[in-house]
């Protein structure tokens, strides 16, 4: 790794610029993680009076738990419904307002702030929306022959959810996918102009491939974000209900660790957590070195 | 352009003017639910024009909280969590700056290690690991206080590879040329590299506090004392505190107030708010 | 004001690149020393050991009498004009020219004075109050020299300070370096990779290449008596050509090359010493074919190719003569424009 080309003499001072970054990162990430991992071995009786370790016993329980498989089918479900709904309306308004000139601000301001909006905010709010006794989707949806309840309908559920997490990821993508539609060369789509395609036929043969660094770049971030920052969405909403219908791996973790204090189910959990972040940070850190490699 | 077609032009517009109204629609119920008296909310659907209790529902909210489902007056929320937003903000780019000046500027034995030991917390979101930082922040005796709400969350990654991009562009000759003038390390650090990053430092600023004020679980095991409630946890605490319907008019209200802030954070700070997502995310 | 001293001086980066190697140079107070060559050669590393930007890995450097091989860079009381001037952005040309005067804690109203001096000598007196990107290239140069003046240090160091700008500004500022230096008598080491600026700025100028010396000489000594066939190379442009004595021997009279001294297998001739005017009383005479005329105004360039020779070589007339490409022409030139080297080491003989 670079440094500059000379660098400052110096023997302590380096180590006391980096002391309090890896004071906290060494106490508040790497001991709590190695704990998560030491945890997971163990396993305390009822009482708590004795810790067994029980090598890799909690992950073969864990893996063989309907409860746990059924989170990790609404995580899947969740994180691509969720990914695939923010990310197609983001593109769908980045390219109509990539067109406009003179309203291409107001457009973008009007389409940034949800960014600001917390997820557990953004939960509350659809919740609201979607209220059965209240609110004015069910009301437009039954007019539409669907009676719509979140609180008995596990479908209705998830997509109440996917549709908050959704909506406040909207303008992160739109952001992107702006920033990746102005950096196409207007000389690539002129000349597919003269050649002779159609403003469709553009789109999806010329710029919609040269998206595709910030379209897979999206897909990760929006993939992480949806199964690990989405927290609050589901804690102020459904609460991983109906009947498990919304329970997300991350829900799981915190339900299983504080509420049914099972610490070496929720230390396992964590430790398949950490081994899915560290997929998909490399993942992500490949496609970022091939891209500089351009 | 390559053509101007008027028809598709009217298109783009239409679906931005739905797009627009899709996405503002969720606060705008929200505002208007929030100046309703709470009868409205009994039967029938939610209001979608403005009710006569704005003032009446903001000062209950404001000043006397909801006591009854042991949420406190939000004014106290909303000074936690400025409170908490700003400590982690500051924390995060005072420990990010510093670490990229000692990663860029110096070269020592153990260098790589301390990287990839920062790399790691990129590596971790906190959610993941939630049972074994919360039983550290409770050994620690830092439960219920702006330290267990701010520290374990200022170590950042994001912003020290950030500043370590910057500060690799800044010009070698910048920092001999202070040399030659007779700057030493913390001289340099101090008057020409800080100020030299402020447009950076102002980005990450914008990115950093909206971070900090949409704190959501962690305020949530970290505070059982109302004094250090958090607006957001708060609103939590309201909609499923009790057994009843959620008072609809209040929680709108506070929906309102705690999402305000960061909101307008990025409406008057459009500019470096993208700049901020944008590159460090790069 | 001092004198610089380097003794058997070298520099070995931690990797074991070898940059600089037994470099010997005497520096008189109130000289001004070109280093030059290609890049690469070693020339900017030697001026970043001598400003204490690069670790002396080998010998000995003095400035004035003090050995400063380890003394930090604003020990050793030099100042330096960088290649991009590195200016500090954020500061206005006031504090720019101020930093390194306020970091040695002198008095306000001595650093006003000094600051105020500077700007006059320099013209910038009006920019004062102005950011560097408010200002002009040119502008910009001034500032970096004047950050260095008002330091009034024992020595000036030039890192190819006039690269970044165009053709016309960078002649106006080597007259006004050279004007200020002169004026000012302070010790300087300036670094160039361009041979013109060497040759016009230096009282004497320094040669480098793969991180030795060359040759060290006042400028009329390195071009009239270049010591090795890389020099000869180098300073002057055109460059100049070089041909095999053999050849040479098969075309001119016997008796015509008999003052060279033996082994010298290859004769380097600069362009400018032919001419198309007939060979008179001991000059000799070649025959080439013209390939290509360069007319330049004042002068010309002719690329010719000689009678028994693949290679193109130049010739540089004063004039633009009245030939036809293609042509069979006759150049004279005198026995002494002949300069000896040995191929196999490069030296002169």
């Amino acid at each position: 790794m670079q440094t500059k080309r000379m660098t400052f003499p110096g023997s302590w001072l380096p180590y006391a610029l980096l002391a309090p970054q890896v004071a906290v990162t060494l106490v508040f990430f790497i001991w709590p993680a190695s704990q998560a991992l030491r945890q997971s071995f163990l396993r305390q009786d009822i009482f708590g009076l004795r810790t067994d370790f029980v090598w890799f016993d909690n992950f073969e329980r864990l893996l063989a738990d309907p409860l746990y498989l059924n989170a990790l089918k609404v995580t899947v479900i969740f994180s691509l419904g969720t990914t695939l709904l923010s990310m197609s309306l983001a593109l769908l308004f980045a390219v109509m307002v990539n067109r406009m000139i003179r309203s291409r601000d107001a457009y973008t301001t009007l389409l940034v702030w949800p960014y600001a909006v917390a997820p557990a905010i953004a939960g509350v709010l659809w919740w609201f929306i979607f209220n059965p006794a209240i609110g004015i989707a069910p009301y437009v949806l039954a007019g539409l022959g669907h009676d719509w309840n979140h609180r008995s309908s596990g479908t209705d559920a998830m997509v109440l959810v996917i549709i908050a997490a959704a909506w406040k990821q909207i303008s992160y993508n739109f952001l992107f996918f702006l920033a990746g539609l102005q950096s196409i060369p207007q000389s690539l789509i002129e000349a597919a102009a003269i050649d002779g395609a159609s403003r469709t036929k553009r789109f999806w043969t010329i710029v919609f491939p040269l998206l595709s660094p910030v379209t897979f770049f999206l897909m990760v971030v929006n993939v992480v974000y949806a199964m690990f920052d989405t927290f609050g969405v589901i804690h102020a909403t459904t609460e991983g209900g109906p009947a498990q219908a919304t329970n997300i791996l991350v829900y799981k973790v915190y339900r299983d660790g504080f509420v049914n204090l099972d610490l070496g189910s929720s230390a396992a959990q964590s430790v398949i957590l950490m081994a899915i972040v560290v997929v998909l940070t490399v993942v992500q850190f490949r496609y970022i070195e091939r891209r500089v490699n351009y | 352009m390559v053509e101007n077609n008027r028809i598709g032009d009217l298109l783009a517009h239409l679906v931005l003017i739905l797009g627009v109204a899709v996405v503002v629609f969720p606060v705008y119920v929200a505002i208007i639910a929030s100046t309703h008296p709470p009868g409205t909310f009994v039967r029938g659907v939610m209001p979608l024009l403005p009710g006569p209790n704005a003032l009446e529902n903001y000062t209950t909210v404001i000043v006397e909280g909801r006591s009854r489902a042991g949420t406190p007056p939000i004014g106290g929320m909303l000074w936690n969590s400025f409170v908490m937003a700003m400590a982690i903000t500051i924390g995060k780019l005072s420990i990010s700056l510093l670490s990229a000046f000692a990663i860029v500027y110096f070269r020592f034995p153990l260098r790589i290690f301390f990287f990839w030991v920062i790399f790691l917390t990129l590596m971790l979101p906190v959610e993941v690991r939630i049972v074994p930082t919360f039983q550290v922040v409770a050994d620690l005796k830092m439960l219920n206080s702006f330290a267990g709400l701010s520290i374990p969350l200022i170590a950042s990654a994001t912003a020290t590879f950030l500043f370590r991009q910057f500060f690799m562009t800044v010009p070698e000759e910048l920092m001999e040329a202070a040399r030659v003038d007779g700057a030493g390390p913390m001289k340099f650090f101090r008057d020409i590299l800080v100020p030299l990053s402020i447009t950076n430092i102002a980005a990450l600023f914008v990115i950093m506090f909206i971070y900090g004020w949409n704190q959501y679980l962690w305020p949530l095991l970290i505070t059982t004392d109302p004094e250090y409630y958090t607006i957001v946890m708060g609103i939590q605490r309201m909609v499923t505190g009790g057994d009843s319907e959620p008072l609809w008019h209040l929680v709108m209200a506070t929906v309102v107030l705690a999402a305000l802030p960061p909101i307008l954070v990025i409406l008057f700070m459009q500019r470096l708010f993208v700049k901020g997502l944008t590159e460090t995310e790069k | 004001m001092a004198s610089i001293t380097m003794e058997n001086l070298g520099k070995v980066y931690a990797g074991g690149v070898r940059a600089v190697t037994g470099v010997n140079l005497d520096i008189a107070d109130g000289e001004m020393i070109v280093l030059v060559g290609p890049s690469g050669c070693g020339k900017s590393t030697l001026l970043r050991m001598v400003a204490g930007l690069e670790t002396i890995t080998e010998g000995t450097l003095r400035i004035g009498d003090r050995v400063v091989n380890r003394l930090e860079p604003a020990e050793r009381d030099i100042a330096m004009v960088f290649q991009n001037y590195a200016l500090y952005p954020h500061m206005t040309v006031y504090n720019n020219l101020a930093y390194g005067l306020k970091n040695r804690r002198m008095a306000r109203a001595e650093i006003d004075r000094r600051v105020t001096e500077a700007a006059e000598m320099l013209q910038i007196g009006a920019f004062l109050d102005r950011k560097p990107r408010q200002l002009s290239g040119g502008q910009r140069q001034r500032v970096a020299m004047g950050r260095a003046l008002v330091r009034e240090p024992a020595a000036f160091l030039f890192d190819e300070p006039l690269s970044n700008l165009d053709a016309k500004l960078r002649v106006q500022m080597r007259v006004e370096i050279r004007q200020l230096q002169k004026r000012l008598g302070t010790t300087s080491l300036y670094v160039t990779h361009d041979q013109l600026e060497a040759l016009t700025l230096a009282d004497r100028l320094v040669v480098l290449d793969g991180g030795r010396i060359e040759q060290i000489g006042t400028p009329m000594e390195v071009y009239a008596r270049p010591a090795t066939t890389f020099v000869a190379g180098f300073i002057g442009s055109p460059a100049m050509n070089m041909l095999p004595a053999g050849w040479l021997r098969g075309v001119v009279a016997a008796d015509a090359l008999a003052h060279l001294p033996a082994g010298a297998d290859l004769i380097g001739l600069r362009p400018e010493d032919m001419s198309l005017a007939p060979a008179s009383d001991g000059r000799l005479t070649l025959k080439a074919r013209l390939m290509l005329l360069e007319p330049a105004g004042a002068e010309s360039h002719l690329h010719v190719k000689f009678d028994g020779l693949d290679d193109m070589f130049v010739i540089r007339l004063p004039h633009v003569p009245n030939v036809q490409e293609g042509a069979q022409l006759a150049f004279s030139l005198a026995r002494e424009a002949l300069h000896p080297f040995d191929a196999k080491t490069g030296l002169r003989l």
